[in-house]
C-alpha cells in the first residue's frame, strides 16, 4: 500500500487512463456489437453461427488475442484496443440478441400492424424493453475489459497495468500491489454503478 | 376518413417452406361500414386474409384493393397507419404508458401534442375508461379486459377507414366478452368503420356480423348475412358449424344479437 500513498497522482493519471481506454473501447465495441445482435435476433437460422463465431474468438486466451493484434499492429494502444474491442463482442452481442428476443412476439407483431418502420420498431419498442440485459451484458463486458486493459501496461504503456508490469521489472512489489489494488477498485467501481443503472432501469 | 371498401381478388397465401396453401383464390368484397365475420377453425386462413389487408402477408398470386387501389402499390408503414389492427394477445407496448399505447399511431402521424392529448382522453372515455385513473398506468397493471379495451382505443386512435380484427377478444372470460362486444358494436356503428373481425366462436359471429364469411382450408365455404347462412347453408360443413335447423340454435342466436344491441 505503500505506492499508494507516496505515488497517489501517479495511480491515479494511470487510473485515468486504464478507464479512458475501456470507456471507448466500450463505446466501439458497443456500436459494433448493436447490429450484430439484433441480426441474431432477426434471423433465428444465422444467431448460432453469429454467436458461435463471436464465442469462439471470447475462448481465446486475452494474452493470444493480444499478441495477433501486435503482431498486426505493432507495439503501442491500437493492439490492447482491437483486443478490447473483439473480445467484447460475444458479451455484448449476445446480451442485445437475448433482449430483443425476450420481447413478446404480440408487442412487435402489434407495432408493425400499427404502422411503425423497422427502425421505430425496434428503437420504441424493442431497444427500451431489452435495456435492463442489454446493461447487464455492459456490465460483464466492462469486468472483463477493466481486467484485460491492464495488458495495455505491456504492450502500450497504458493502464494500470504499467505498474504492474514495471512493478514486476524493477521488483518493486508495492508498485505490483498497487496497480492490482487499483484495478479492482475500479472494476468494483464500475460493476456497482453499471448494476445500479441496471436496477432502476428495470423499474 | 370515410369507410374503406376492401376487395379480395383471387387471393392466393403460401408460406415459405409449406406445401399447401394457407388461403386459395380468395374473392370477396366488403362495402364501406360493413362489419364482416370470418368464422371458421384453427388454421382455416381466416387470420391469413386479414392480414394480407394490411401487408402483413405477402400474396402469392392475386390483388387486395382498399378503395379500389390495390394495396400492393401503397408503401406498407402509411398503410398499416390508416388501418386499425387488433389481436388476441393485445400486445400493448410495456415500456409505454396506456396514454403512450392509445397514442401511438398519432404520434408516428406527427400529430400535434395538444391533439394527440384530447384524443387519448376522447378515447379513453369512449371504451369507459377514466382518464384520470388510467392515463399514466403501465400496461402490466391492466386486467385483461382493460387491456384489449385499451387496444382496441389503440386500433382507432387515427380515426383509419378501416378496423382488423384478429381474435380480439378470444382469451378474456365470458362477461367480459360480452361487454367488450356490446361495446365494439356501439363503436362501430358510431364511427361507421370497416371492420374485418376473425373469429372460430360461432356465437360471436352471430352476434356481430353483418355478413359471416364461413372459412375452411383456405377458402370461403359460404358468405351471407347470418340468418341466410343459417336458414340456407350451402354446404354440410356449414349446417354443421352453424347447427342450421336447430330452433333453439336460431332463437339463442337472435337472442344474443337483440340483447347486444339493447341499450
Amino acid at each position: 500500500m505503500t505506492y499508494l500513498t507516496t505515488h497517489p497522482w501517479r495511480v491515479a493519471a494511470l487510473a485515468g487512463s486504464h478507464l479512458e481506454l475501456v470507456t471507448v473501447a466500450l463505446a466501439v465495441a458497443f456500436v459494433v456489437a448493436l447490429p450484430l445482435g439484433v441480426l441474431a435476433a432477426r434471423r433465428p437460422g444465422l444467431a448460432p453461427w453469429l454467436l458461435g463465431t463471436l464465442g469462439a474468438i471470447y475462448t481465446i486466451p486475452s494474452l493470444a488475442l493480444l499478441a495477433v493484434f501486435v503482431e498486426v499492429f505493432g507495439l503501442g494502444f491500437a493492439p490492447i484496443f482491437v483486443a478490447l474491442v473483439v473480445y467484447a463482442q460475444f458479451m455484448l452481442a449476445r446480451s442485445v440478441a437475448a433482449g430483443i428476443a425476450g420481447i413478446e412476439h404480440a408487442q412487435v407483431d402489434a407495432a408493425r400492424g400499427l404502422g411503425m418502420s423497422a427502425a421505430q420498431v425496434l428503437w420504441r419498442v424493442e431497444f427500451p424493453q431489452a435495456l435492463p440485459v442489454v446493461i447487464g451484458g455492459i456490465r460483464v463486458a466492462a469486468i472483463a475489459m477493466i481486467a484485460i486493459a491492464t495488458l495495455g501496461g505491456y504492450v502500450g504503456g497504458v493502464g494500470l497495468g504499467v505498474l504492474i508490469f514495471n512493478g514486476l521489472t524493477l521488483h518493486q512489489n508495492a508498485m505490483i500491489v498497487a496497480g492490482s489494488v487499483a484495478a479492482s477498485a475500479l472494476a468494483i467501481a464500475v460493476d456497482a454503478v453499471l448494476r445500479l443503472t441496471e436496477r432502476l432501469l428495470a423499474d | 376518413m370515410n369507410p374503406a371498401e376492401i376487395r379480395f381478388e383471387g387471393v392466393t397465401v403460401r408460406y415459405g417452406g409449406v406445401q399447401r396453401n394457407a388461403v386459395t383464390d380468395i374473392s370477396l368484397e366488403v362495402s364501406g361500414g360493413e362489419l364482416v365475420v370470418l368464422l371458421g377453425p384453427s388454421g382455416c386462413g381466416k387470420s391469413t386474409l386479414l392480414r394480407t389487408v394490411n401487408r402483413l402477408v405477402p400474396l402469392q398470386s392475386g390483388r387486395v384493393l382498399v378503395d379500389g387501389t390495390d394495396v400492393a402499390q401503397l408503401d406498407p408503414v402509411e398503410l398499416r397507419r390508416s388501418v386499425g389492427y387488433v389481436i388476441q394477445a393485445v400486445g400493448l407496448f410495456a415500456n409505454m404508458t396506456v396514454a403512450q399505447n392509445v397514442g401511438v399511431v398519432p404520434s408516428l402521424l406527427a400529430w400535434t401534442r395538444a391533439d394527440i392529448d384530447t384524443r387519448i382522453d376522447e378515447l379513453l372515455r369512449l371504451i369507459g375508461l377514466d382518464p384520470a385513473t388510467y392515463r399514466n398506468r403501465r400496461p402490466s397493471a391492466l386486467s385483461g379486459g382493460e387491456a384489449q379495451r385499451i387496444g382496441v382505443a389503440r386500433a382507432i386512435a387515427a380515426r383509419p377507414r378501416a378496423l382488423l380484427m384478429d381474435e380480439p377478444f378470444g382469451a378474456v372470460d365470458v362477461v367480459v366478452r360480452t361487454a367488450l362486444q356490446r361495446e365494439l358494436i356501439r363503436i362501430v356503428s358510431e364511427l361507421r368503420t370497416t371492420t374485418l373481425f376473425v373469429t372460430h366462436d360461432v356465437d360471436e359471429a352471430f352476434r356481430l356480423a353483418d355478413r359471416i364469411v364461413v372459412m375452411r382450408d383456405g377458402h370461403i365455404e359460404q358468405a351471407g348475412a347470418p340468418f341466410d347462412v343459417f336458414q340456407a347453408p350451402a354446404t354440410a360443413y356449414v349446417r354443421q358449424l352453424v347447427h342450421a335447423g336447430d330452433d333453439v340454435y336460431l332463437q339463442y342466436y337472435m337472442r344474443t344479437r337483440e340483447l347486444l344491441r339493447a341499450t
